[in-house]
């Protein structure tokens, strides 16, 4: 029972990161209607301006953690608005083809520059976080762990709060619901969809962060797996729902965790992927997604 | 005129030669090494470790009343270079015996012409089996991979007194695999158990899954047969699974990044290696004086003191049969049993590879420091 809990809290901090990067997915998708495939190496950038930034912090303090992980969200939310400003705006009207091939150029745009700027090497992230472990009966929690579930759930109330309360969030739905419409009623979509990848991108930014500070080995290509598992993550919930990619993102994490601790764990991603299967032959659209038929 | 001068040079010449032939004629060691590129520095400590040896032999008067000389040829970390330097060296220096190279892959290309000619080639650090299968003249000074998974399997029995090991091995690494089969047989057959086996694949950076599998099992000892990164996560995540076992691992975790990257987790962990400098033995504290003394206060790599023991082993054989001839030399090398190097005792295999002690290091106060030798 202590090892079905154990991996249970294993698979949901494992999940919790899946989910923060899958939001960002989702929301761009749900505003735009396309993946943006460089958003798992605005991630790593994220880790490695925690990185960096850790450096100048003293080690294991609250507030040095909290400045980090401020500052890389900030760092982060601006370089996904300068991304979407350079690649993306002048696209804007085009196919959504050409969009997508942009992204996946600014994806491997990021990845070499980062080896280039960074180094190839992995480097050790800091312990910027106070850390200890403490243990319930068999079950051994670790500060991190906790960490990163507490830190996703409130960004994700949060998130939530701005999608549904707040004036912008308003105006992102209207967006996501029909662009032209938005316009004519005053929104500005410009500045709506630089917003959007802004916070995706803060939120890309915390899950670096979060998964540098449990899988301390960092390097330019860290974002492509967990990244890929996010769209993976996104698609499942339903991409473009919000509690969707939070769900898909536990689902995904727990079940590969879960795998991993059977003798089957060099099956991991085959049967994670089997799952995403056999979930979309069943719900076309993901768990919490609408199926809409797209008109012509 | 012209041609009396012509004859005068061509006697004077057949003179300096006679003179050169009766002062014994040198014997040829030829030596191919990446002194440049990316594996330089493998290339360059073998050959401080190569030329001390030939320096000392020299010294002492050399081999068969002939001194050696050094031929080095230099195949700038670059695939493809080998065969042509090896050609080089047999066919116009006329070298008696190869030693070289450190990475595999360059072996690997130079063996099949050794073979051919029928010049004993002596690998110095090329681990894969496949380097010896080339032929009976294709030899190595190291030990090959999957003989470290015996080491540990003894190391965990008799030093640590482990009876139950769990083994975390790497699927996509053939080095992790080996290591893990051969640990797991000799661990049984020395009457441990193998409790629990996970597998993870290089690249993965949660191994929690497994780690909580291995604990429910209850292991001694845990033993990660990887590479140095991997290896750091899993100890810091095992720690913070509250698994406070000793770990053990083989060579793949010899890497500054190992301390760097696990900090306080791989305190108390061990691996197996070649050679230390640290180690206390009178030979080896000898190497390393004499090393330092000439190459400036460096101190040997594992590298240096394989390229001292090759020299020295190939040219024991050849006081052995009182002969450079290539096939005679070959079969005195291969019955090579117990020669007395710094790496240990070495005895050829008859697969041609070298059975000898390797060295345990454990991690302490965030420094690899000498634990033992051990000779499975």
């Amino acid at each position: 029972m202590s090892e079905f809990l154990q991996q249970l809290l294993n698979g949901l901090s494992l999940g919790a990161i899946y989910a923060l990067i899958a939001l960002g997915y989702t929301m761009v998708y749900g505003v735009l209607r396309f993946i943006n495939f460089a958003h798992s190496d605005v991630f790593m950038v994220g880790a490695f301006i925690g990185y960096y930034v850790g450096k100048l912090v003293p080690e294991g303090t609250l507030w040095g953690g909290m400045i980090v992980l401020i500052a890389s969200m900030v760092g982060c939310a601006i370089l996904g608005m300068t991304i979407e400003r350079l690649a993306y705006r002048p696209l804007r009207g085009a196919a959504t083809l050409n969009v997508l091939i942009t992204a996946i150029g600014v994806s491997l745009l990021l990845e070499y520059s980062g080896q280039v700027f960074f180094g190839a090497a992995p480097r050790t992230f800091p312990q910027i976080f106070p850390s200890a472990n403490f243990s319930v009966g068999g079950l051994v929690i670790s500060t991190n762990q906790l960490a990163v579930i507490l830190v996703a759930v409130l960004l994700m109330i949060g998130l939530q709060f701005i999608v549904y309360r707040t004036k912008i969030g308003t105006a992102m739905r209207a967006v996501s619901l029909n662009p032209k419409a938005a316009q004519l009623v005053g929104v500005n979509n410009d500045v709506v969809i630089s917003f959007t990848f802004g916070l995706g991108s803060a939120l890309a930014a915390a899950g670096g962060i979060l998964y540098a500070l449990n899988y301390p080995s960092i390097d330019p290509l860290m974002g492509v797996m967990p990244g890929l598992k996010a769209f993976v993550a996104a698609v499942l919930g339903g991409i473009g729902n919000i509690p969707g990619a939070a769900l898909g993102g536990l689902i995904l994490g727990t079940v590969e965790t879960f795998v991993n601790g059977s003798q089957w764990s060099t099956y991991k991603d085959a049967i994670a992927f089997a799952i995403l299967i056999i979930i979309l032959l069943f719900r076309p659209a993901g768990l919490l997604g609408k199926f809409t038929v797209e008109k012509v | 005129m012209i041609s009396l001068l012509r004859s005068a040079f061509t006697f004077s010449l057949v003179l300096t030669f006679g003179a050169f032939a009766i002062a014994a004629e040198p014997i040829k060691l030829g030596h191919y090494a990446s002194l440049t590129g990316k594996e330089a520095a493998f290339g360059v400590a073998t050959r401080k470790g190569i030329l001390l040896a030939i320096e000392e032999i020299n010294a002492k008067g050399g081999v068969l009343g002939r001194p050696l000389e050094y031929l080095v040829e230099d195949i700038q970390s670059k695939p493809g270079e080998s065969a042509t330097a090896v050609k080089k060296l047999i066919s116009r220096d006329k070298v008696v015996a190869m030693f070289g190279a450190n990475a595999s892959l360059n072996s690997l290309e130079a063996a099949p012409i050794c073979q051919k000619a029928k010049i004993p080639m002596m690998a110095i650090s090329s681990t894969n089996p496949a380097v010896t299968e080339v032929g009976n003249y294709i030899f190595r000074i190291c030990f090959i991979d999957p003989f470290q998974g015996a080491v540990l399997g003894k190391f965990a029995r008799d030093s640590l007194h482990a009876k139950r090991v769990a083994l975390m091995t790497a699927v996509n690494s053939p080095y992790s695999i080996g290591l893990s089969d051969v640990l797991r047989r000799d661990f049984t057959a020395r009457g441990g158990e193998i409790v629990a086996e996970q597998k993870y694949a290089e690249g993965d950076k949660d191994f929690r899954a497994q780690l909580t599998a291995i604990r429910a099992a209850k292991p001694d000892v845990i033993a990660a047969t990887g590479f140095y990164t991997e290896a750091a996560l899993i100890c810091i995540q095992a720690r913070s699974l509250g698994l406070n076992v000793p770990f053990i691992g083989g060579d793949g975790w010899e890497a500054p990044q190992l301390i760097e990257l696990g900090g306080k987790a791989v305190e108390g962990t061990y691996y197996s290696t070649y050679f230390s400098a640290e180690n206390d033995a009178p030979e080896v504290r000898s190497f390393v004086e004499r090393y330092r003394a000439r190459w400036g206060g460096e101190v040997p790599e594992a590298v240096s003191a394989l390229g001292y023991d090759a020299v020295y082993l190939v040219t024991q054989a050849m006081t052995k049969v009182g002969t450079t001839d290539g096939p005679k030399l070959r079969d005195a090398i291969a019955a090579t049993k117990n020669f007395p190097g710094v790496t240990g005792r070495t005895t050829i295999d008859e697969k041609r590879n070298s059975q000898k002690a390797a060295v345990m290091l454990a991690v302490k106060n965030g420094h690899s420091a000498f634990f033992e030798a051990v000779t499975p």
